[in-house]
């Protein structure tokens, strides 16, 4: 016979109380797993956003740097912008690998969706975009060769909705400019994905913009001084720099008091639940006072009726973390749904990752803060005398 | 016949507010290796707080008690609650009027529930065995709610005894039961006494299952009468 067989079977003497107090473990490390896979899903999504991008640096017409930042990350429209002369200046920094000119612009298209909606091109160099942007794979074709050409190149989800192939034929609304799909991407999960690429010469000629660029994308020499280069890219006039790690630092920062309001519900969840177990736990030693002084007269040592409601504690805490764990990684799809609509800014791609450590690290850390609410009651279980017991039978 | 108990003016004082009551006012007796005595007289003569005392469940206020020779109570010395236990696994087998049997544990399981905090060296986990003896084998895998009373006090019995104790304790153990249980009780006390030589210390109001016992020894306000 051993403790723990004898623990485990406690606590089916009461279902319903211990699948309560299993419920309220399990919903707080469900919240616990839920945010600390958030955290994690939330930076390993906006690093990969960033890394896709192909480059370190943006150069933008001077603005709002948040705005600068959104038409970096979401592919917004530019509404300013720069002299495509920039690039020769630019690419003679030394820590400068290659740069990259790109110009965005939108139409509105009557015939997306059910009311119409805008279409956005990204014009990009056919030579220095395709190298930055290497991991990009194609589902089928390939890149335009021509600065000029009146060919495109689509984003998965693009080709999707204006169900083109490779092959057919594209009319830009508005422009009366019919360029042909020479490729379609593979899904990458980022913002790629809804984009139509045309070359950048292509679009200025279509939309007017020659000469003109909305942003420069500049990829540094591995192990070159990023601040060094900003610092000089500042003084150009009438140019917002922007740099990866800045963009990085201002959606952390919007997004950690945040954090730590969600945070403290989650801490608070933990603290109700863990009241929640002192509670069923010191109820068991109480409802079984009697029983624990006739387990004492049978040879059990205070160490021993100890462990025992000890054990108790931890079977509850490992059912309910775990039951936790398996919630918030069943519900994820769901909970980052819910974050996308609360949130202003979500990067590309799953949001929530829950991967085995984060959900060994969320059962330990909820059993480990339920060992510790399970000290008293195991205490005050420890202390009753077989006398005790025995009198109380008398009364 | 050796003495496996020598009590020697026994006091065991409570206060109630300023009161003090002697719930034993100086007992002395002996009680021999492998003898069945049992304890009668009116409610609070104090028969329970000697079975208390005797058994290591409580310490007296003064007075001393030996067990098989050795010094356990003297004056001015209390022990604590883990030297007690310890005495206790060793030597002492307790049962009780209710039966306090685990409910969610089977019979075999709830006889077998001592080994779980202690075992005598060598000592075989002859709990089947123990239940065959006591008339329980066909109900081993049972669950307490599905025994009579009587049922349950012999699994209570088995439990006592499956540490092999020298001394059974046995507290009332048939005030919950029916006369016919109560004479099962009886057998069940007896053989474990004439078969296995267990000393049988028993409390009881049933002058009948007093009168089993080889002596039987009146306390009245807390003294022998």
């Amino acid at each position: 016979m051993k403790l723990t067989l004898i623990a485990y079977k406690n606590l089916l003497r009461k279902k319903t109380r211990t699948a309560l107090t299993v419920l309220g473990i399990a919903l707080s490390a469900w919240v616990l797993a839920s945010l600390l896979g958030f955290n994690k899903g939330y930076e390993w999504a906006l690093n990969r956003d960033i890394d896709n991008m192909g480059f370190q640096v943006l150069l933008t017409a001077k603005g709002c740097p948040y705005e600068a930042a959104t038409l970096m990350l979401k592919g917004g429209t530019g509404l300013r912008y720069l002299k495509e002369s920039l690039v020769q200046g630019v690419s003679q920094n030394p820590e400068v690998e290659e740069v990259t000119p790109m110009l965005m612009a939108a139409v509105f298209d009557p015939n997306k969706g059910e009311s119409g909606g805008l279409s956005a091109f990204l014009g990009v160099d056919p030579e220095s975009f395709p190298r930055l942007k290497g991991f990009l794979e194609f589902k089928k074709g390939g890149w335009f060769k021509d600065l000029e050409a009146r060919e495109a190149v689509m984003g998965y989800e693009a080709a999707e909705l204006e169900q083109r192939e490779v092959g057919d034929a594209y009319l830009i609304p508005e422009k009366n400019l019919e360029v042909k799909v020479v490729g379609i991407l593979k899904r990458t999960g980022t913002q790629d994905d809804g984009t139509i690429f045309l070359p950048v010469k292509t679009v200025q000629d279509a939309f007017g913009k020659k000469g003109l660029i909305t942003g420069l994308g500049i990829k540094v020499h591995k192990g070159a001084d990023v601040d060094k280069l900003t610092d000089r890219l500042y003084d150009l006039p009438d140019v917002q720099v922007v740099s990866m790690a800045q963009v990085k630092n201002t959606i952390v920062n919007l997004l950690s008091s945040a954090k730590i309001m969600v945070f403290s519900i989650a801490v608070i969840a933990i603290i109700i639940a863990m009241v929640g177990v002192i509670n069923t736990i010191l109820m068991s030693v109480f409802e079984r006072f009697q029983e624990l002084g006739i387990l004492k007269s049978m040879g059990a040592m205070p160490s021993d009726v100890f462990k025992l409601v000890w054990a108790e504690t931890l079977f509850l805490c490992l059912a309910g973390s775990s039951l936790g764990v398996l919630l918030a990684l069943g519900l994820s799809h769901g909970t980052e749904l819910l974050i996308r609509r609360l949130l202003p800014y979500a990067p590309t791609g799953g949001l929530v990752q829950i991967d085995w450590r984060l959900a060994a690290g969320t059962v330990g850390a909820i059993t480990a803060a339920g060992l510790l609410s399970g000290l008293y009651p195991a205490w005050r279980a420890a202390r009753v005398r077989p006398l005790d017991a025995i009198r109380s039978e008398a009364e | 016949m050796e003495n496996i108990l020598e009590a020697r003016d026994l006091r065991r004082l409570y206060h109630r507010g300023s009161e003090e009551i002697a719930a034993l006012d100086g007992v002395s007796l002996d009680i021999k290796k492998g003898e069945f005595v049992s304890f009668v007289g009116p409610s609070g003569s104090g028969k329970t707080t000697l079975v208390n005392i005797l058994g290591c469940l409580d310490n007296p206020s003064s007075g001393t008690l030996r067990l098989d020779g050795q010094e356990i109570f003297a004056a001015g010395r209390r022990l604590g609650e883990g030297e007690l236990t310890r005495i206790r696994r060793r030597v002492f087998g307790y049962v009780f009027q209710s039966f306090h049997l685990v409910p969610t544990l089977t019979v075999l399981e709830n006889v077998l529930l001592p080994f779980a905090f202690y075992r005598k060296e060598g000592l075989a986990a002859d709990g089947e065995r123990l239940l065959g003896d006591l008339g329980l084998a066909a109900r081993k895998d049972h669950l307490p709610g599905q025994l009579s009373g009587g049922e349950m006090q012999r699994v209570a019995v088995a439990r006592a005894l499956v540490n092999a104790p020298e001394i059974l304790l046995a507290d009332e153990p048939t005030g919950n039961l029916d006369t016919k249980r109560t004479g099962e009780i009886q057998e069940v006390l007896l053989e474990m006494n004439r078969k296995k030589n267990v000393t049988i210390v028993l409390v009881t109001h049933n002058p009948a299952l007093a009168k089993a016992a080889q002596r039987v020894v009146e306390l009245r306000d807390g003294k022998l009468a």
